[in-house]
């Protein structure tokens, strides 16, 4: 995970306000209030996580991301992020919504499901594949939304979200060393940064 | 007679009083002369002052929180003891705690049943109604008095709460953190209609005697015992009930009258008789009204946010998912306006089929976010140098 903490932590302007949607632990956010001395809020539905949060002084506060961001205006933070969660959520477009609307940047990063080892499981196999980035059998995998780096390209091009930095990673989270070289073929993990055209 | 105590209590106590000399001026428009307020401490004030923390009880709390009295050979503890307590959440090896009872209250600090000095009577139903932000005012002399001028953090639950809430709006300089359990911003109608129900039951009683029962040698039992037990319905959860007394009939069959028949049913009357013997009704009646009248958006245009704009505490809100009668949802509303208002907050909904008493049950996760936030405001009060505005670890990185 560090690698990936750099990463984004590299993005963050120091002292922004910074909204964490499924927060977890609170591991990215205790880091960039260390590192970036960022404020603002993790949001997590997991009661054992927000105990980890509090314990690890980060605030965070009890929220299930698909009821949406209500509770948070227009533009109230620099940054709202959403690590490995795009995926896990029913109404993906509306919280992608909801992310540049409260913030005036995103950060999401989510499996990309047209790594070459997907590809060749389903294609050679006929399996649903099983990978690093996605460990789970078919059945009891909390991932309801499985796309590619091109699928969330599109979706931003056809709802007019900018794309301002993308970083391809592998499987333990280190950016890969060629970003340009078929990225939604030899990137595990994927990174934006986005805005509002 | 010699007692043992629990390793993690904080053992046998001796309520103290302060008394006050100088006017208090009450929201109501009138003023108490003079006031006594009876209250405990556990633990040791540190050198800077800085580690005090202030426990504000609920509607029928009192001054004594945590460990033991030597009288009347109870071995009954205070009513938040699980809490309170070395090696306890509430760790009285690290913090100096402090809970008075609050004024109108029947438990030694002044209220109805304390004696006029105008008149040489008690007051009955004379005593002023006294507002949650009286009750601030008048803890904050008491503050003064031991030499507290920032809590480190103001803690409650239920009416505990919305004191813990009102203090980081009325005194903004004074806490550094609040702690505020089954709560909310203010009560709904279905609440005050409780509290109406409950005060109805008093007022009808022929015994009242329109608050003065006590020139009659009489209190009115059934009034207090009937809103006792209205009270306890909307403290427990129709789950918590079922599990505790489901429908299990005393004699196991149906009798065919009204004598106490089912679990359920004995279990209030008990719960309403053991309060009768403990309790005042004209106290029971004024902070039924102290909590009706709470809503400190009311001050700035119904605006909670714009109430909190002015807080500098950082806040923990937690909530129960049984709670009916201050629910998640009423939680949530605070913790709202804190984002609004750009505060720091933090909110756990803690999973309990306990109801609204959940606050003072030692539910792990509870137990373990009260325990994970103070441990953190502890290490920030007892680390020498606390008004640092850096934070030392961001400078060991630089460095």
């Amino acid at each position: 995970m560090r690698p990936e903490l750099d990463l984004i932590s590299d993005w963050i302007r120091p002292g922004a306000r910074v909204l964490d949607l499924g927060c977890g632990d609170g591991a990215l956010l205790a880091y960039l209030q260390a590192q970036r001395q960022v404020s603002g809020y993790g949001l997590e539905i997991d009661t054992a996580n927000i105990v980890k949060c509090i314990q690890a002084g980060v605030n965070v506060i009890h929220a299930d991301l698909e009821a949406g961001l209500a509770d948070f205006g227009d533009s109230s933070f620099d940054y709202v992020i959403m690590t490995q969660t795009l995926q896990a959520v029913k109404h993906t477009e509306r919280l992608l919504d909801e992310m540049l609307r409260v913030g005036r940047q995103g950060i999401v990063t989510f499996p990309n499901f047209g790594f070459w080892r997907c590809r060749m499981q389903i294609a050679l196999q006929g399996f649903m594949p099983v990978v690093k980035t996605l460990p789970y059998q078919w059945y009891d995998t909390p991932n309801v939304h499985l796309f590619t780096l091109r699928d969330f390209e599109e979706l931003c091009r056809r709802k007019r979200i900018d794309i301002l930095q993308r970083m391809v990673l592998d499987h333990a989270h280190r950016p890969r060393p060629r970003p340009e070289l078929w990225p939604n073929l030899l990137g595990e993990i994927a990174l934006y940064r986005l805005g509002r055209a | 007679m010699p007692h043992t105590f629990p390793a993690d209590s904080v053992g046998l106590i001796t309520p103290q009083t302060a008394h006050f000399a100088e006017a208090l001026a009450l929201d109501c428009g009138r003023s108490l002369t003079e006031y006594d307020l009876v209250y405990e401490t556990y633990g040791t004030l540190n050198a800077e002052h800085s580690n005090a923390v202030l426990i504000c009880h609920a509607l029928s709390g009192d001054h004594h929180v945590a460990g033991y009295h030597e009288d009347a050979g109870t071995r009954k503890p205070g009513w938040w003891d699980n809490c309170i307590g070395p090696g306890k959440p509430i760790d009285t090896r690290e913090f100096f705690v402090v809970c008075c009872n609050n004024l109108g209250g029947c438990k030694g600090s002044t209220g109805p049943t304390s004696i006029n000095p105008d008149n040489r009577k008690p007051y009955g139903p004379d005593f002023p109604i006294v507002t949650v932000k009286d009750w601030v005012r008048s803890q904050a002399r008491l503050a003064d008095r031991l030499g507290i001028h920032t809590w480190a953090a103001v803690i409650g639950g239920s009416l505990g709460g919305m004191q813990a809430m009102q203090w980081t709006i009325t005194f903004p300089e004074r806490v550094r953190h609040a702690l505020v359990i089954a709560a909310a911003p203010r009560l709904s109608a279905q609440n005050i209609a409780f509290n109406e129900v409950a005060r109805q039951a008093i007022l009808s009683d022929p015994d009242f005697h329109h608050g003065h029962y006590y020139d009659f040698g009489v209190v009115p039992r059934r009034g207090l015992m009937i809103a006792r037990m209205l009270g306890h319905i909307t403290y427990l959860s129709d789950e918590g009930m079922r599990a505790k007394f489901g429908r299990e009939l005393r004699e196991g069959r149906p009798n065919f009258n009204f004598d106490t028949e089912f679990e359920v049913e004995s279990y209030l009357r008990h719960q309403g008789r053991a309060f009768v013997d403990r309790f005042d009704a004209n106290t029971y009646l004024l902070i039924t009204k102290t909590l009706d009248y709470f809503d400190p958006a009311a001050d700035f245009d119904q605006d909670l946010a714009a109430a909190f704009h002015r807080a500098q505490a950082r806040f923990l809100v937690v909530s129960f998912t049984s709670d009916w009668r201050f629910a998640p949802a009423r939680s949530r509303e605070i913790v709202q306006a804190l984002v609004r208002a750009g505060r720091e907050v933090s909110y756990a909904e803690i999973p309990s089929d306990s109801g609204h008493d959940a606050f003072l049950m030692p539910i792990p996760l509870y137990h373990d976010t009260l325990r994970g936030y103070l441990t953190r405001v502890a290490h920030e009060v007892n680390t020498p140098a606390v008004s640092a505005h850096a934070s030392p670890e961001g400078h060991a990185d630089a460095a």
